[in-house]
C-alpha cells in the first residue's frame, strides 16, 4: 500500500494527522462547551446583575439606573437584621436537630439494619416523592391547636416550658418558631442522613473489632472509631441541610407567623410584592455572603483539625 | 427492661427519626379520604372516597399536574446530557481552566435556592424575557445540571478503563467503544442523575415561583390553595405519587437482585 502513495499524497497525509490530533485537544472543551455555557449565562451572569441591580436606585415607573448607591446595603441591614439573625438561628437550630435526630437512623441503617436495610432506605428517600409543600401543610393538622401533640405536650407541662423560653405561644404550636424549626427540620433530614449513611457504611467492620479487642467500650469505640470517620458525612450533610434551610421561607410561611418570617421571606415579598428591586438584591446578596463564608469557614475548620 | 432499652437504644432512636420522616405521608394519606367541612382539609371530617373518584375534580389541577410533568422531563433530558457531557470531560481529559469548571459545579449547590431564584429573575427582567415555560425550563435545567454531573462523574471515576482499552484492542472503533461498553457501564450513574434531576425538578418550588410568572405548575397550585383552600384532591395525587415511586423502586431492586443471581449462575 504505502509503496503506491505518491510523493503529493505523503505530504497531503501530514496536515491531516495534525489536524486530528488538535480536534481530539479540543474533544474535552466541545464537551464542556453547552453545559459551561449553560451555567455561565443562567448561573454566573445573574450574579453580576444582582449586584447591579443592588446598586440601582429608582422605581417601576421611572426605571432603575445604577447609581452606586451602596446605602442600600446598611439600609436593608438595619431594616432587616432580625429576619437575617432568625434565618440563621432557626437553620442552624434545624441543622443540630437534623444531626441528633439522623445520626442514629443513619447508624441503624449502615450497621444494624441486616436484610432491612434497603427498605429503610427506601423509607427515608420515599417521602420526597410527596410534593414537600403537601407535606409541609401535613404538619398543620399534626400540630393542629387542640390536636393530640397539642394535648400531649400540655399534659407533660412541655408547652409551659417551651412558651417561658419564647419558643411557643401558650397553648399553641402552629404560627411559633418551633413550628416553623420543626417543620425545617422534617424537610431536611433526608439530606443529613443519606451522607451519614454513605460515610458510615465506608467503615470497615474489622476497625469496631479491633476497638472491642483493645477493650474500648462501645462509647470509646463510637467516640474514637466511629465518629471521627464519619466526620466526611457530618460535614456534607450539615452543609446539605444549613444552607437551603437558611435560604428557606416555605416553612416560615406556612407554619409560621409575621413573628417568625426569615430573610427568604423579605428576599420574596420584595422582589414578587413590593416589587423594590434594589433592597431584594441587596438582601439576597447579603446572604449569599454570610452563607458563602461560613460554609467556607466551616470546611476550613472541619477539614483540618476535626478531620485529622 | 431498663437494660435491653439501654442496648437497643440506637435502634429505638433511628426508629423514633423514621417515624418522624413518615408521619406526615401518612396524614396526607389518611386525609385523602377525608370529607372536609370547609374550604381546607386540616382536620378530620368523616370518610369519603370522593376525591380518589374525581382527581381532576378541581379546576387547573391536573392542567398544572401535566405542565409539571412536562417541565420535569424536558428538564431532566435537558440536565442528564449537558451534565454527562461535563462529567466525561472532568473524569477523562486534562485541560486548562479544571478548577474554575469545578467550582462553577460547586457553587450552584452551594447556594441557597432563594439567591439563584431572585438574580435569575433579574437578568429575566433586565433582558425583558416573558416569564413562563420556558423561563422555568431554563432554571430546572440551571439547576438540576450540577447534581447530574457529580452523579455521573462518581460513576465514571470508578470505571475500570482497561475495558475500554480492551475494546480498542479488540479493533472496536472510537464509536464503537463508547456506545457498546462506556455508556452500558456508565448508564447507571446517568439513570442516578436523571432519575435525580426530575425528582428535582418535580418538587421545586422557590426558583419556579420567582420566574414562573402567571405560569401554575403543581407545587404553585399547592402554593397557591394553602391560601385559597386545600381540596382533597392535592393529598389524592400527593398519594398517587409516592405509591407509584415506591412501586418502581421495588420493582427495580427486585430486578436488579434478579440479574444478579442470572449473572452468579
Amino acid at each position: 500500500m504505502t509503496a503506491t502513495l505518491t510523493a503529493a499524497e505523503k505530504t497531503a497525509a501530514e496536515p491531516v494527522v495534525r489536524t486530528t490530533a488538535t480536534r481530539k485537544r479540543l474533544v474535552p472543551y466541545w464537551l464542556l462547551l453547552p453545559g459551561v455555557l449553560w451555567l455561565l449565562v443562567f448561573f454566573a451572569l445573574p450574579m453580576v446583575y444582582q449586584a447591579s441591580t443592588s446598586v440601582q436606585t429608582g422605581s417601576l415607573e421611572r426605571g432603575f439606573e445604577v447609581t452606586w448607591h451602596f446605602s442600600t446595603y446598611w439600609e436593608a441591614l438595619a431594616d432587616y437584621w432580625p429576619q437575617f439573625v432568625r434565618s440563621l438561628l432557626y437553620a442552624g437550630t434545624a441543622t443540630v436537630l437534623c444531626l441528633i435526630l439522623g445520626y442514629p437512623l443513619a447508624y441503624l441503617i449502615a450497621f444494624k439494619a441486616g436484610r432491612w436495610r434497603n427498605l429503610l432506605l427506601v423509607l427515608v428517600i420515599a417521602p420526597f416523592f410527596t410534593s414537600f409543600l403537601i407535606r409541609t401543610l401535613a404538619w398543620k393538622t399534626i400540630l393542629a391547636d387542640g390536636g393530640a401533640v397539642v394535648g400531649a405536650l400540655d399534659a407533660l407541662r412541655v408547652l409551659d416550658v417551651t412558651t417561658a423560653l419564647g419558643w411557643t405561644q401558650g397553648d399553641r404550636l402552629l404560627a411559633t418558631p418551633l413550628a416553623v424549626v420543626c417543620g425545617l427540620t422534617y424537610n431536611f433530614l433526608p439530606f443529613m442522613i443519606l451522607p451519614l449513611y454513605t460515610s458510615l457504611e465506608r467503615i470497615d467492620g474489622r476497625l469496631h473489632e479491633a476497638a472491642k479487642d483493645l477493650y474500648a467500650s462501645p462509647a470509646t469505640t463510637f467516640r474514637k472509631v466511629t465518629f471521627p470517620l464519619s466526620m466526611p458525612g457530618v460535614v456534607s450533610g450539615t452543609l446539605l441541610t444549613f444552607i437551603p434551610a437558611s435560604g428557606d421561607y416555605v416553612n416560615a410561611e406556612l407554619l409560621g407567623s409575621t413573628d417568625t418570617k426569615m430573610v427568604g421571606n423579605v428576599i420574596q415579598s420584595q422582589f414578587l410584592r413590593v416589587l423594590d428591586y434594589p433592597t431584594a438584591a441587596a438582601l439576597s446578596f447579603i446572604l449569599m455572603a454570610i452563607v458563602l463564608i461560613m460554609v467556607t469557614v466551616y470546611i476550613r475548620r472541619a477539614g483540618t483539625e476535626d478531620l485529622v | 427492661m431498663v437494660r435491653w432499652i439501654r442496648r437497643n437504644l440506637v435502634v429505638l432512636a433511628g426508629l423514633l427519626t423514621l417515624a418522624y420522616l413518615v408521619l406526615p405521608n401518612v396524614i396526607v394519606m389518611v386525609f385523602s379520604f377525608n370529607k372536609p367541612a370547609g374550604r381546607f382539609n386540616y382536620t378530620w371530617r368523616e370518610f369519603s372516597t370522593d376525591a380518589w373518584r374525581d382527581p381532576c375534580g378541581v379546576a387547573d389541577l391536573c392542567g398544572s399536574l401535566t405542565l409539571s410533568l412536562q417541565i420535569a422531563a424536558w428538564a431532566t433530558l435537558g440536565a442528564t446530557v449537558l451534565g454527562t457531557m461535563i462529567a466525561f470531560a472532568l473524569v477523562r481529559y486534562r485541560f486548562r481552566a479544571r478548577g474554575a469548571v469545578n467550582s462553577l459545579i460547586f457553587l450552584p449547590m452551594s447556594m441557597p435556592e432563594v439567591v439563584m431564584a431572585a438574580s435569575l429573575l433579574t437578568l429575566f427582567l433586565n433582558m425583558g424575557a416573558e416569564l413562563g415555560f420556558w423561563t422555568v425550563l431554563i432554571a430546572h435545567i440551571m439547576f438540576c445540571l450540577s447534581f447530574v454531573v457529580v452523579a455521573v462523574k462518581a460513576r465514571v471515576m470508578s470505571m475500570d478503563p482497561r475495558l475500554e482499552e480492551a475494546a480498542r484492542d479488540l479493533y472496536a472503533g472510537p464509536a464503537q467503544t463508547f456506545l457498546r461498553v462506556t455508556l452500558p457501564i456508565a448508564a447507571p450513574g446517568i439513570a442516578a442523575g436523571a432519575l435525580l434531576a426530575f425528582a428535582l425538578s418535580f418538587d421545586d418550588f422557590i426558583i419556579t415561583n420567582f420566574n414562573a410568572g402567571s405560569t401554575v405548575t403543581f407545587p404553585m397550585f399547592v402554593w397557591g390553595s394553602a391560601q385559597r383552600g386545600t381540596p382533597v384532591q392535592i393529598n389524592v395525587i400527593g398519594t398517587a405519587m409516592f405509591v407509584i415511586a415506591v412501586l418502581v423502586v421495588v420493582a427495580g431492586q427486585v430486578a436488579a437482585g434478579r440479574r444478579k443471581r442470572d449473572t452468579v449462575r
